[in-house]
């Protein structure tokens, strides 16, 4: 790959990924702290493609040679192709966030998740939303103490493991590769007929029951589900 | 020396030695037909290749549309866009030392003595914050300022490992086990000192193939920063590609009841974690959170994960192979991981 053509494909990738931090597009893939370093790094790459065109343009046409001596000397990188994966990853596929596919093949992670001491009540209102992780561990490690007794809203999509339908949201610790389920069962006025996927935000109250989950054996707390409603999938998928 | 080698026209013959001095000044305007030789396509290949994917847009969108091409593609991603600061950043800082510090700091900054310059180096390498996608780049540069190949190999292992971002998500990660900060620390830096020892000892300077970098001596200071940031960032990024997009097939394909059935067996859990710490080539940033949540395994096998990963991974071999040279990586791998593995097992016993 020639340095003009390098330098177009700095251009795509940094206009790609510069796209895709300033939309919320980026959401599908890391976390909401990463966009000011996205946006810097994007930009840099432009500059970088700007200046490439800029330099190469200059020389004339290229009449001035690059060179291509073979006998251990430099020759323009051939891998610099393979960065045309990502452009078209976010420029052609855009593929989603991550979902019930990977939900339902990994085990749920509350046993991962940095292990709480302190449970804060709730506020005293009639109805509290609560991001499903904070559910999970205060249902597991607190015994729902100070879950009890409180209407709690959960949002999160459907997941099938086994024979079950579950709430679930996807935690991240740094980016969607290292994605990790956290799985809420549901009692009582559970939704029904809603494929996998379908965002859902359920009111119920917190319920002892447990059940394990078949990947890895660990504890998914429950809910019981008072009323639900399916919502449009939030730009911040991942907790 | 070759002075303006930029501007020089090179004969593409393969085989012959490189370009004699440059002609300065003279451009042979008759002759640039013969200068649109073989790898000049490029470009029209580019504008070709995207101009047919832009028309086979549906068709394509409509092939990956099955939730596993999907998820892979979506993990792919994730790992380029989350990879692309630490990437550019560190391939910016390597260029602007390659280009804008004057060689005589790194004799002055450092011990002259290769034995002494391995632990500086080492420490060092605790103030480069980034994934391990910015140490080889700036690693290739420091070598070429005439810092001492062990030296700069020292600091291409510690930088991504005990530098303070790492070492806050391990704490983080691990918050009722402290010692495994202090433990990937130690271990991390004792493999940078062993194996920046055993470089001098080696005495294999042969080893690292440099590339010429006839951008380098361009007169121009911020062309040169340019150029060697282009070149670096397409390098090392093409490179990326591989690592990430076999990190996304093994995330995509392992089932998880295989790694529980694994981890009950000790000796087997630590080869095992080795090898996916190798293969998963995560972010060292990350890495410790992806540790923290496999709970069947023991503490000692996490921390050799944690040890093994910023240091040896299929990325970072990818990336050495295409910085140093091919040799190199295929010696300096199978050395890093046993120092590694050893290391790890040596202050898990001694910690936790």
């Amino acid at each position: 790959m020639n340095r003009l053509a390098q330098g177009v494909v700095m251009l795509l990738f940094g206009g790609a990924v510069l796209r895709a931090s300033l939309t919320d597009m980026y959401l599908r893939y890391v976390k909401e702290s990463l966009q000011p370093f996205l946006i810097g790094a994007s930009a840099l790459l432009i500059a970088a493609g700007v200046m490439t065109l800029w330099y190469e343009l200059r020389r004339g046409d290229g009449s001035a040679a690059e060179p291509h001596d073979h006998g251990g000397g430099h020759r323009e990188p051939r891998v610099a192709w393979l960065l045309l994966a990502p452009v078209l990853g976010l420029l052609l596929v855009a593929p989603p966030a991550l979902g019930s596919y990977s939900a339902g093949t990994a085990g749920t992670a509350l046993s991962g998740e940095q292990r709480r001491v302190d449970f804060p009540p709730l506020p005293q209102v009639s109805l509290v939303e609560l991001p499903v992780l904070d559910y999970a561990t205060r249902a597991i490690w607190d015994d729902g103490r100070s879950l009890a007794g409180q209407r709690v809203r959960l949002t999160g999509f459907l997941t099938t493991d086994g024979s079950e339908q579950y709430l679930a949201r996807l935690v991240l610790s740094c980016c969607a590769a290292d994605a990790r389920p956290i799985k809420v069962g549901m009692t009582g006025q559970a939704p029904t007929g809603l494929a996998d996927d379908t965002w859902v935000a359920v009111i119920g109250t917190y319920v002892d029951t447990t059940g394990v989950d078949p990947i890895n054996e660990a504890t998914i707390p429950y809910i019981d589900v008072e009323s639900w409603q399916t919502v449009p999938a939030p730009s911040r998928p991942y907790e | 020396m070759w002075r303006r080698y930029g501007d020089a026209v090179t004969l593409s013959e393969p085989g012959t030695a490189p370009a004699a001095p440059a002609t300065r000044g003279q451009r042979p305007s008759g002759r640039s037909g013969r200068l649109r030789s073989r790898g000049d396509r490029s470009v029209e290949i580019l504008v070709a290749l995207l101009i047919a994917l832009v028309i086979l847009r549906s068709p394509i969108a409509a092939a990956v549309d099955h939730p596993m091409v999907q998820t892979w593609t979506t993990i792919f991603v994730a790992i380029m866009v989350q990879a692309l600061p630490f990437l550019v950043g560190g391939v910016a800082v390597a260029a602007a030392i390659a280009v804008y510090v004057p060689p005589s700091f790194w004799r002055k900054a450092l011990p002259r003595h290769p034995v002494l310059a391995v632990p500086v180096a080492s420490c060092s390498g605790a103030v480069m914050p980034g994934c391990e996608c910015g140490s080889v780049p700036i690693a290739g540069s420091l070598v070429r300022r005439g810092v001492s190949q062990a030296a700069a190999l020292a600091f291409l292992l510690a930088a991504p490992a005990i530098n303070p971002i790492v070492l806050v998500s391990t704490a983080v990660a691990f918050p009722n086990n402290p010692e495994m900060v202090l433990g990937r620390g130690l271990a991390s830096m004792a493999v940078a000192l062993v194996i920046g020892w055993l470089w001098i000892r080696l005495g294999r300077t042969d080893l690292l193939r440099l590339p010429h970098r006839p951008e380098l001596d361009d007169t121009s200071r911020h062309r040169a920063f340019w150029q060697a940031l282009r070149h670096d960032v397409v390098l090392a990024g093409g490179f990326l590609v591989v690592g990430a997009a076999v990190a996304a097939t093994i995330n995509v394909l392992v089932p998880q009841q295989w790694v529980q059935a694994v981890a009950e067996h000790p000796w087997l859990a630590v080869l095992v974690l080795a090898a996916l710490a190798v293969l998963l080539s995560i972010c060292s940033e990350a890495d410790a959170f992806v540790a923290a949540s496999l709970t069947q395994f023991s503490l000692t096998a996490r921390l050799v994960f944690l040890v093994v990963g910023p240091v040896v991974d299929l990325k970072l071999i990818a990336m050495q192979a295409g910085v140093f040279g091919r040799r190199f990586a295929a010696t300096f791998a199978p050395i890093t991981l046993v120092t590694a593995v050893g290391m790890a097992l040596l202050f898990g016993w001694l910690l936790l």
